[in-house]
């Protein structure tokens, strides 16, 4: 098969749509497991308002706990390790959801899953 | 939904379509990617129907391929569709059909301008005349080709000498209908049974002995779009537009598309073997692609006239396949022959979508 950009001068755009039946749910089930919080997030956004790291990078515990649950994986290992665990995220969260623990289960499910 | 709610809703999304004299615009692209569909439809209205069909030689495009993509502006494209009518007025006519789906959107949204607007329709009427010196009068009635067939579709189906019927099994086959956006989308009362649930080619489809495939992405656009493809750099859109149509329709199992706007039949034929060159990946069993029609040709193919002057070997995906299993009669030696015989030579075979029957 030929480099279809450079055959065509265009390639297939990525689909935007978020597909439940093909995604990935295994990891979502096993970190809700580990970590039940997981299911009780509102995505307030509250531990990204305060997150140290998100106020120099676009580093989102929201979104990274979003993508866990609608199974969208692809970066999300590197993502979540980028996380320092000072727990100021667990300070403010409204559902006093356990967000350290919550982020070890996912970086834990996702390397034992290779993703 | 309640029965009697049901039908009135329907009741809304009927329209009137006329019953003979009519005066018939051809699309400026139909003739060059499926070259025998119009020639199918003058035949079928003449020959089969009894129709008078005035098929006028000096019209011209609407320039709605020009006014979608913002390179023509509306005052011009409304005096050129008045010329059109005024051709129409000339010849005696006052019923119009237009053979592309873009056109008679294009033709809709002008008559309507025109009638919320009747100091634009005399603005018209004025660079008209002074343009060409000619006048016009609104058609008493428009519509699609595709409305053509579908009103006289039970007629064609008692002439017809094949149905949509596996010959070997006797079941119904599993058929795709494809809507160009045009049709309805922009003004549903215009069209048979609205944007929602368009009746046109299903009502067609159930008379000639098929089975209409009911799929996810049915009413999703082909992928055309105008600005999509006209752009080089946009067009990975396009192509992403029909891949969600064939990933949604394929666990259905088609046998066929059939598809009445000059744009989608275009579109979701070619696309098969771009994205099978791009990704390896083809559509339908064995690697044959699903074969994609006009209904002029499905038409013309029930009724028994011969594939290769309906055009059947312009198209990328081949046709075979399904003239096999619905036992359609064709010499398949005289797939690249010309009119008198000579040969034409044979395209280049695809990588991956298999183009030649063994």
């Amino acid at each position: 098969m030929q480099d279809s950009a450079s055959r065509f001068g265009y390639f297939v755009s990525p689909d935007r749509q978020i597909d439940f039946d093909r995604n990935n749910h295994e990891v979502a089930s096993k970190v809700a497991a580990a970590e039940p919080g997981l299911n009780w997030c509102i995505s307030c956004g509250t531990c990204a308002a305060t997150c140290t790291a998100a106020k120099f990078t676009d580093f989102s515990l929201r979104r990274i706990i979003l993508q866990v649950k609608r199974g969208e994986l692809k970066g999300l290992a590197r993502e979540a390790q980028k996380c320092m665990l000072c727990g100021k995220c667990q300070l403010v969260c409204p559902r006093g959801i356990s967000t350290r623990n919550l982020i070890l289960q996912i970086n834990r499910v996702l390397q034992s899953e290779n993703l | 939904m309640k029965a009697d709610g049901k039908k009135l809703i329907w009741k809304e999304y009927q329209k009137e379509i006329a019953d003979d004299h009519y005066f018939y615009a051809r699309s400026c692209i139909r003739q060059n990617f499926f070259p025998g569909s119009e020639k199918a439809f003058t035949r079928i209205m003449k020959d089969e129907l009894g129709k008078d069909l005035c098929d006028n030689q000096h019209h011209t495009s609407c320039t709605g391929i020009g006014y979608h993509t913002d390179v023509v502006p509306f005052e011009t494209t409304m005096t050129v569709i008045a010329r059109q009518f005024s051709l129409m007025t000339e010849a005696g006519y006052s019923n119009y059909i237009a053979s592309c789906i873009t056109s008679f959107g294009l033709y809709t949204e002008i008559i309507e301008t025109w009638k919320h607007f009747p100091e634009t329709l005399e603005k018209t009427r004025d660079f008209l005349y002074k343009a060409t010196g000619r006048e016009f009068t609104v058609p008493n009635n428009l519509a699609h080709a595709s409305d053509i067939i579908y009103k006289f579709r039970n007629e064609i189906a008692a002439k017809a000498k094949y149905r949509l019927v596996d010959k070997n099994t006797g079941s119904p086959l599993k058929v795709v209908e494809h809507i160009g956006c045009h049709y309805s989308k922009m003004f549903p009362h215009k069209g048979v049974g609205g944007a929602e649930y368009p009746y046109v080619l299903t009502g067609m489809i159930e008379s000639w002995g098929g089975e209409v495939v009911d799929y996810p992405e049915r009413r999703h656009c082909c992928g055309f779009g105008f600005r999509q493809y006209a752009i080089q750099a946009n067009r990975g859109f396009s192509i992403a537009c029909s891949r969600k149509k064939f990933d949604s329709m394929e666990p259905y199992e088609p046998d066929m598309i059939i598809t009445n706007c000059p744009g989608c039949p275009m579109f979701l034929d070619r696309w098969q073997y771009a994205l099978s060159e791009m990704e390896g990946r083809t559509y339908g069993k064995d690697k044959q692609g699903i074969p994609v029609f006009t209904y002029e040709e499905v038409a013309g193919m029930l009724l028994g006239y011969d594939p290769w002057q309906l055009g059947l070997q312009v198209h990328q995906v081949p046709a075979e396949p399904l003239l096999d299993k619905i036992g359609i009669e064709y010499d398949p030696e005289a797939k690249f022959k010309g009119p008198n015989g000579e040969d034409m030579g044979k395209p280049a075979a695809p990588s991956y979508l298999k183009f030649y029957q063994e």
